[in-house]
């Protein structure tokens, strides 16, 4: 008989006003009890909805079934059958909108916390596995990933198993992507993501980081290198600006820069060697994740007032709930239905404050989300000394200028048919450099697509 | 690890120094940058390719000791390793189909302004380098420009060396003894590139500067480079380096460049001392 418990087991969690001052992990995880009490909550349906939400169709009810069992090493061979990074998953998974949402137990109660879950076998299996690094027969075919990041990792270990012989080339010093540079320390632990990298390199994935293709080496050049395929898994880092008079003025950081700065380069430490501003008042113009993750560095970082300004309103809010909930613990402030008009500047080039505009909420538009509305003659100044934009990034326009038919649409995005595959044959492309800027698991969800098509198309050109 | 395999030092405050960087010296074109860490807890700094030979794999590196990771980076000795070189990145220097380019270096930006001179030789292009510094000590590439130049002008900020006065002053009277210039490409000081840009406006001649602001990746992805050309916005590692002198704005750029200057005070200072504390 399943525990009928109508919450989930809780996830112990650093204090609000404790952890707005250090970079360590906010939740921190299941206990191994915790983990079998929650695990025991799951009905295990016959026609497991669950798993229909997973981009990379992790085979839920089967992993939960050991973790009740106490099997912990068994429920993480399990996940990892199908999902390279399973302890980056169990952190920054939406599982609210994915795999929980179609949970059964959420119909009435709270589904099962399938995340929490992943999240505790991943890292069990981190502090307790032996990693097995059965050697897989090399195929002798040689794949080529461009990026780093979930999609061009998952991608990398899906082939590896299949017997490829596996380069991934990365622009920056380490590897990672967004994983890195873009979600902070808080969220992902980087020794997570460093150890999970690992990991692919023990089947034999090679990764060349300070790569920039496009630039240090084409496409074309990959090709004539003996690469029989490429998969482009580039993401999306070119930062969206608003274009208002004032973004330029010291102080105005994009998101990217201002995360980067932080979470890559360690500009949070003390003896850190890259600086960042330390303000006082800090706006972070956008409702994402990425909006989330700037504010709550900012508030780490010591700055006194951290406001998030977007222009709808909270029910429209694109970010994760939790991360809302999170960084309103944490003393972030929300000025909702505000945007901002012009950014003003001191004598020195400094930014001194923003200027505002109340919106209202009008018709629908296209997207089924009410279109906010100025309302006239409601500005209003805000004295700031830092701002933050996170209204969304592009693909990077390189990739494009430098590689031949392969075709992009109005956006910069690659685009590539269902199976990953683009314009230009042997070239598959997959996540934010296909669909703009979505979340991890989606991109992991393309990769693991784009490794399939890859296989047939390598097995199909050799037949 | 990129190998260090040759330093010299050009004066006091610079140094050169040739890196083994294969895949980089198969692609490097003037005008455009490479971004380096010196060490795995290191900040990622850009600096412009002063020269690159793809046979031997290498790329040449010339720069001023300005801050704590320069003055870092100058202690690497020879056969000795930096963690990271990433490049090339950024747009080439336009060099061909010019007859007659007059090209202008300040101080360390000389060390960029030699390669454009060169390419621009190879092309068969006049070259006519004016080479500004503040005082004899602190000369560079000398020879290097005569090599390459149809004519070479030294001037100096106290008279030292070569003419006293600035490079606008030699530039216009090149100017207005009727020397015809396709194009003026200046490279040094932000405050340099405005005043030569001002100056080349006044006559309508087509001017290049090459812009050097704060950047972390240099690939497009953080926008802390951005600068306003023409009332727009562009990226100097992926737009540029080089502008249109007379589209940019210098005084935004100038204010851009202050941003983490008290941290780069305390952080030298800090790396003094360590390194004083070395010697001892």
């Amino acid at each position: 008989m399943a525990n009928m418990s109508p919450k989930k087991v809780e996830m112990p969690i650093q204090p609000g006003n404790v952890r707005c001052h250090n970079f360590d992990e906010v939740t921190l995880g299941y206990t191994k009890e915790m983990a079998m009490e929650e695990a025991s909550r799951c009905l295990h349906c016959p026609t497991k909805p669950c798993m229909n939400g997973c981009p990379v169709k992790v085979h839920i009810p089967d992993f939960i079934e050991q973790v009740a069992k106490g099997d912990f090493e068994e429920a993480y061979q399990i996940i990892h059958g199908t999902s390279s990074l399973p302890a980056v998953c169990g952190r920054v998974c939406p599982q609210e909108t994915q795999c929980e949402k179609l949970c059964i137990r959420g119909i009435k109660h709270e589904p099962v916390a399938i995340g929490r879950l992943e999240r505790f076998v991943a890292d069990y299996h981190m502090h307790h596995g032996k990693e097995h690094a059965e050697a897989i027969a090399s195929n002798h075919h040689k794949v080529a990933i461009i990026g780093s990041g979930p999609a061009g990792l998952t991608c990398a270990g899906d082939l590896a198993n299949l017997g490829y012989e596996v380069t991934v080339f990365e622009a920056l010093h380490v590897a990672g992507g967004v994983l890195v540079y873009g979600i902070p320390e808080f969220r992902l632990p980087k020794e997570i993501v460093r150890k999970e990298i690992e990991g692919l390199k023990n089947k034999g994935v090679k990764i060349e980081t300070n790569m920039v293709i496009g630039r240090t080496i084409t496409v074309d050049e990959l090709f004539e290198s003996g690469f029989e395929a490429i998969f482009i898994g580039s993401g999306a880092g070119l930062p969206n600006f608003m274009n208002m008079p004032g973004e330029n003025l010291n102080g105005v950081y994009s998101a990217n820069e201002f995360l980067t700065r932080c979470n890559l380069m360690k500009a949070y430490k003390e003896d850190g060697e890259t600086p960042i501003q330390h303000a006082k008042k800090a706006v972070i113009v956008g409702g994402g994740n990425v909006a989330m993750d700037a504010a709550r560095c900012a508030k780490r970082l010591g700055v006194d007032e951290v406001t998030i300004v977007y222009r709808r309103s909270m029910e429209e809010l694109p970010a994760r709930k939790e991360e809302v909930e999170h960084a309103m613990e944490e003393g972030i402030q929300f000025e909702l239905l505000t945007n901002p008009i012009q950014v003003l500047g001191d004598e020195n080039g400094w930014v001194s404050g923003i200027e505002c505009v109340k919106m209202e909420l009008g018709e629908a538009d296209a997207s089924g989300r009410r279109r906010p509305v100025e309302i006239k003659g409601s500005n209003f100044v805000k004295e700031i000394d830092c701002m933050i934009m996170a209204i969304g990034t592009s693909p990077n326009p390189l990739l494009r200028k430098t590689t031949d038919h392969l075709e992009t649409n109005k956006w910069g995005c690659i685009v590539a048919d269902e199976n990953g595959a683009t314009s230009r044959e042997g070239v598959f492309a997959g996540g934010d450099a296909v669909t703009g800027a979505a979340t991890v698991i989606l991109a992991m969800g393309a990769g693991k697509t784009a490794a399939k098509s890859i296989d047939e198309y390598i097995r199909h050109k050799n037949s | 690890m990129y190998k260090i395999l040759e330093k010299k030092c050009l004066n006091p405050t610079v140094t050169q120094m040739v890196v083994e960087a294969p895949a980089v010296a198969k692609k490097a074109h003037a005008g455009q940058f490479i971004i380096l860490r010196v060490n795995e807890e290191g900040e990622r700094i850009p600096l412009t390719i002063a020269d690159y030979d793809r046979e031997k794999g290498t790329i040449t590196i010339i720069f001023q000791i300005v801050g704590a990771t320069t003055m870092l980076l100058n202690e690497v000795r020879e056969g000795e390793s930096i963690a990271d070189f990433v490049g090339p990145l950024g747009m080439p220097s336009h060099v061909e189909g010019f007859k007659k380019v007059c090209v202008i270096g300040g101080g360390v930006g000389c060390a960029i302004a030699y390669p454009t001179a060169k390419a621009l030789h190879e092309n068969g292009c006049e070259v006519t380098t004016i080479a500004g510094f503040r005082n004899k000590d602190l000369v560079i590439l000398e020879d290097a420009f005569k090599d390459v130049s149809d004519s070479f002008y030294l001037v100096s900020d106290d008279g030292s060396t070569g003419t006293k006065g600035l490079v606008t002053d030699v530039l216009e009277e090149l100017i207005q003894k009727g020397e015809q210039f396709d194009e003026v490409i200046a490279i040094g000081p932000l405050i340099m590139m405005k005043f030569v840009s001002l100056l080349t406006k006044k006559y309508d001649i087509k001017t290049v500067v090459s812009m050097n602001p704060i950047m972390i990746d240099g690939t497009g992805m953080c926008g802390g480079c951005r600068l306003t050309v023409g009332g727009e916005t562009k990226f100097a590692c992926v737009d540029g380096p080089d502008f249109d002198g007379h589209l940019v704005d210098f005084d935004e750029a100038m204010a851009r460049g202050r941003t983490y200057q008290d941290f780069e005070k305390r952080k030298r200072e800090a790396a003094c001392n360590l390194l004083h504390k070395e010697v001892r």
